[in-house]
């Protein structure tokens, strides 16, 4: 391999991370600016210009310790349901056999490419106004309850432990939700983690349907009451994108903290299985 | 076969014991809740949107019981007699010719490069990956930011900046707002499964061309494309359904779809017809016939890609 080829990897590696990197400097520069300053010495610290204004003024507009709390909600609710649930129809699907086994992975694949969007009116219709949940947290959740995505990779990891440990502990005498809680899961540990982290980045970063269903504000997740800043507040302030950008670093750390954590455990061949079939 | 000739004795009709349920009908216990949620969250509201879509369906108050004739296909009428609706279809069109063909070839020069270099590799990885773990909302603000009329992106460019601007141009909304989404969703193709694809694809079959002295260009045309068109197909179905679905980016990046529809989604027009304009069975209307698209454009992809993967 030539060194001008690997220097130009690098080169071609670099431009490409400064392009998916700039924004989010930028987002942090902006949201410290006193005046935002769209120049191009306004992408690097100016100490005259340097204020924590935003991030007051944009908490005295929307609440965030509010939001971040039914962000948080929103999102472990939904986890909860994925892993619980998901784990029991993964391991359904994967150890034992039953019929309308493929019918129903079969769903769980199709489901995956119908998207909830073009089903919102009638889940308005249905949960806000038949069911009576809308500014409840269990309407924000319910649609969002199992991921299929997660149901798939909990099915392949299970399907690749072998035969012989299960028949061993139903010898024993095991029943299977002793089997899934106290043989399966152990062993696919890594699978609950992706599991996890898949499924934090769907509600965490949701707008659409939080927005659609809550109007109460005491009830709106970040993304939803940020948004509803950016489109309608925004333009009365002082200093809008100031403090625009100090809400969305506000709700860009933790998915991008909890990311970079645990960024081995989060790969694209997880994140498209499910579409991938 | 052959202890049945021998001893006709052991014929004896000893069918399996019957379960009609298979083996282990406690899967279908273990999967009842999931079950239940896919018709709950999908099966039902489907069910209830092709009704809506036949129906004069209008929101009441709730307990209310309201009279909802069968209207035939007046709502279908409706949507294709809108020229909004096909704006939002032919946006669909500009989000996949300006989307798909980066996608493809950015994520293979990132993925090929990624995958021949030693040092650094993790932060790369994760450089590209941000975007998509992060919310929209959060990176549509600083979209806001860099493109507003004396944004960042306009000083760059000084005498060259769009007039009007980027996202209230009604040539370029559209085109932005398809940027801003392959920016954001690039880290989705990525790495892990394109890279595997790449790698296994120039052990085993472009050093061989390479061999018989076909050059580099022409061993990248004729043996690596091709290779990756299964993962381009794949991207076709991924780019309808997000282009169909696009519904913050629209909403907050142009406001409303802005300039005057140039940059609305059928997402965004489901919402304004549905939610805003109170006639939810015209927007039943839209979401059925994209269900339908969407079915259409997987199952094609299915059928020249044969179950990849599987």
């Amino acid at each position: 391999m030539s060194r001008v080829q690997t220097t130009l990897r690098y080169v071609v590696l670099t431009i490409g991370a400064i392009a998916f990197l700039f924004p989010f400097y930028y987002m942090f520069i902006g949201s410290l600016q006193a005046e935002p300053d769209p120049t191009i010495a306004g992408a690097f610290p100016n100490p005259a210009n340097l204020t924590g204004e935003n991030y007051v003024e944009i908490n005295e507009r929307i609440n965030l310790g509010i939001g971040l709390l039914n962000s948080g909600i929103f999102t472990c609710g939904v986890i909860l349901g994925t892993v619980v649930f998901g784990a029991l129809a993964g391991y359904a699907l994967a150890i034992l056999h039953w019929r309308g086994r493929g019918v129903t992975f079969a769903l769980a694949l199709l489901v995956q490419v119908v998207p909830f969007q073009l089903l919102m009116i009638p889940l308005y219709v249905l949960i806000a106004r038949d069911y009576g949940l809308a500014d409840t947290h269990l309407g924000m959740i319910l649609p969002f309850l199992i991921n299929s995505s997660a149901v798939i990779i909990f099915r392949q990891y299970f399907i690749g432990i072998p035969r012989d440990i299960f028949e061993a502990a139903r010898i024993d005498g095991a029943g299977e939700l002793r089997l899934l809680w106290n043989v399966a899961l152990p062993l696919v540990r890594p699978a609950l983690l992706t599991v996890v982290l898949l499924t934090f980045i769907g509600p965490w970063n949701e707008f659409l349907w939080p927005f659609l269903i809550t109007k109460d504000e005491a009830l709106q997740p970040l993304a939803v009451s940020l948004a509803n800043y950016i489109a309608n507040v925004a333009a009365t302030a002082s200093n809008p994108f100031g403090a625009s950008l100090a809400g969305a670093f506000v709700l860009a750390v933790p998915a991008v903290t909890l990311f970079i954590v645990f960024q081995r455990y989060f790969t694209s061949t997880n994140l498209g299985s499910g579409v991938k079939g | 076969m052959t202890a049945t000739a021998t001893t006709p004795a052991a014929v004896t009709p000893r069918r399996p014991r019957r379960k009609p349920l298979g083996a282990n009908p406690l899967g279908i216990l273990f999967s009842a809740p999931y079950l239940v949620f896919v018709i709950a969250i999908f099966a039902f509201p489907l069910a209830f949107s092709v009704y809506m879509a036949f129906h004069d369906y209008f929101f009441t108050a709730p307990g209310f019981e309201a009279d909802r004739p069968f209207v035939g296909f007046d709502n279908f009428r409706n949507v294709l007699t809108d020229p909004l609706v096909w704006r939002s279809f032919g946006n669909v069109g500009i989000f996949l010719l300006i989307n798909v063909p980066l996608t493809v070839v950015l994520s293979l020069v990132l993925a090929t490069a990624l995958n021949r270099i030693v040092h650094a590799r993790a932060f790369y990885r994760v450089a590209f990956y941000v975007p998509y773990v992060t919310a929209s909302v959060a990176v549509v603000a600083v979209w806001l930011f860099l493109f507003n009329g004396d944004g960042l992106v306009n000083t760059l460019l000084g005498p060259l900046a769009p007039d009007p601007s980027w996202l209230v141009n009604s040539g370029l909304a559209m085109p932005t707002i398809a940027l801003f989404v392959t920016w954001k969703g690039l880290g989705f193709y990525d790495p892990g499964s394109t890279s595997r694809r790449s790698r296994r694809c120039r052990r085993s079959s472009t050093s061989r061309p390479r061999l018989d002295g076909a050059g580099k260009v022409r061993s990248f045309f004729s043996v690596t494309v091709p290779s990756v068109r299964p993962a381009t197909l794949l991207v076709v179905l991924l780019s309808t359904i997000t282009g169909a679905n696009l519904f913050t980016e629209p909403y907050l990046l142009t406001s409303g779809g802005g300039p005057d529809g140039a940059s609305v989604s059928p997402a965004l027009l489901i919402y304004q017809r549905g939610i805003q304009q109170g006639t939810p069975d015209t927007a039943a209307a839209i979401g059925v016939l994209l269900v339908i698209l969407v079915l259409v454009v997987a199952w094609l992809q299915r059928r020249f890609v044969g179950g990849e993967g599987r």
